[in-house]
């Protein structure tokens, strides 16, 4: 992130943090700016009590637009983090955006990460029903990660020995599922790229679990913001313990991707094989870029991907087009 | 074989070790004498499986796709150096 990005967000922060008016004295004022993330596709720095976030180049306007509309509609409260009000609307042609802060999920201690509260999260959002909000809301975009997370893996580690492995999973993912045709199921809000970075306690630091980071929110197949889980349980990554707590808390919550008591796979499949194969990709750019063999962490995903790539042939289940 | 709708080819897929015909035009299916039973069987033992035992302790193997890892070890094991990576993907797009 360059300076003058920097210096634009940490503005926009403090003035967030200042609007609600006259208070005691902001005890952020006077000290340097906290970048809490410094991303292509996300630059966040905090002053106080609010963050500014920039969006990635690119990011489409309409589409931004009625995504924050929606974190800021009433149906969403105690779902998704709102939006603060802002002057600025773009830093160095990137859109901005400003936040309550709240506390994130501590990296350090992932055990102790909110599954439960990440799963009734979900199945609330999914719950909302898309007539009741401002719209045209855009569709969702996982599947358009997914594609991309490819095209940095062909960009950067094409010549990698796995990255023939990865391809052939993702050649057996219906077209929808690789941003290549319009999604089947379109009904449902969904978050669009859930992990543990999109939850945050607020107000900070002891407040309800939320969901933060719209940029991917929109209307889609619901079973793709539990398919990031699923695919770390199938890659033997996330103990069943846990996830199932996460898919139990989904459907006690009356989560409506997959049905109460039944086998969850036939809805899970497709996303779950696609977020393996995104991960698989990402890891392989990574570690390209690093100079460095994938990990065993990394390992295990490639593997999954190995093993989808040999799966027999299966029904279709979508119409030919 | 051919499809009695569109004409195309069908294939032959197997679900569950029950032989199913899928026309590669139109998708429709076609079953023989008897499948559909089957498949009913399955089905019916699928949802008739006990439930869970309450102790939480004894967590019921959960289902798993095909391409599964085959044994799970979970996050926790594996050294240090595994728990932290896997850390990292936890919290990564």
């Amino acid at each position: 992130m360059t300076a003058s990005v920097v210096r634009a967000l940490a503005d926009a922060a403090r003035d967030a943090a200042h609007l609600p008016g006259p208070r005691a004295a902001c005890r952020a004022c006077g000290r340097d700016e906290a970048v809490l993330a410094d991303r292509a596709d996300g630059a966040v720095v905090r002053h106080g009590e609010a963050v500014a976030k920039a969006h990635a180049p690119g990011t489409d306007p309409n589409g931004h637009r009625a995504r924050i509309a929606v974190a800021a509609h009433p149906r969403l409260a105690g779902i998704l983090l709102p939006p603060l009000p802002l002057r600025v609307r773009d830093v160095c042609g990137r859109p901005v955006t400003a936040w309550p802060y709240g506390v994130p999920v501590d990296a350090a201690d992932p055990d102790a990460a909110p599954w439960e509260d990440a799963a009734v999260l979900l199945a609330r959002l999914h719950r909302v029903e898309p007539a009741a909000l401002p719209g045209p809301i855009p569709p969702m975009r996982g599947p358009a990660k997914a594609a991309r997370a490819l095209a940095r893996m062909r960009a950067a580690a094409a010549d990698h020995p796995a990255a023939a492995t990865v391809e052939r999973a993702w050649e057996r993912l219906p077209a929808w599922a690789r941003d290549e045709a319009e999604s089947p199921r379109r009904s449902a809000l969904c978050h669009g790229d859930l992990h543990l970075g999109q939850l945050v306690r607020h107000p900070a630091p002891a407040g309800p679990w939320l969901l933060i980071d719209v940029d991917d929110l929109g209307l889609g197949d619901p079973a793709w913001d539990l398919a990031r889980p699923a695919a770390w349980y199938a890659a033997g990554l996330l103990p069943p313990e846990i996830w199932q707590r996460f898919l139990g808390a989904y459907s006690a919550a009356d989560g409506p991707a997959v049905r109460a008591g039944a086998d969850p796979w036939p809805q899970l499949d497709v996303p779950a094989r696609a977020l393996t194969v995104q991960t698989a990709a990402l890891a392989l750019a990574k570690s390209a870029a690093e100079h460095r063999d994938p990990d065993d962490v990394e390992q295990a995903v490639i593997d999954a991907c190995a093993r989808i790539a040999c799966l027999p042939p299966e029904l279709e289940f979508e119409p030919p087009s | 074989m051919q499809c009695p709708k569109c004409h195309a080819a069908m294939h032959t897929y197997n679900r569950n070790g029950v032989q199913i015909e899928q026309c590669s035009g139109c998708r429709g299916i076609f079953l023989d004498y008897g499948e559909l039973e089957s498949l009913t069987r399955l089905e019916s033992q699928w949802t008739q499986a006990p439930p869970p035992p309450s102790a939480p302790q004894a967590y019921p193997s959960a289902p798993a796709p095909a391409w599964g890892a085959p044994q799970h070890h979970g996050g926790h094991h594996g050294g240090h150096h595994r728990q932290k990576s896997f850390g990292r993907m936890l919290f990564s797009s």
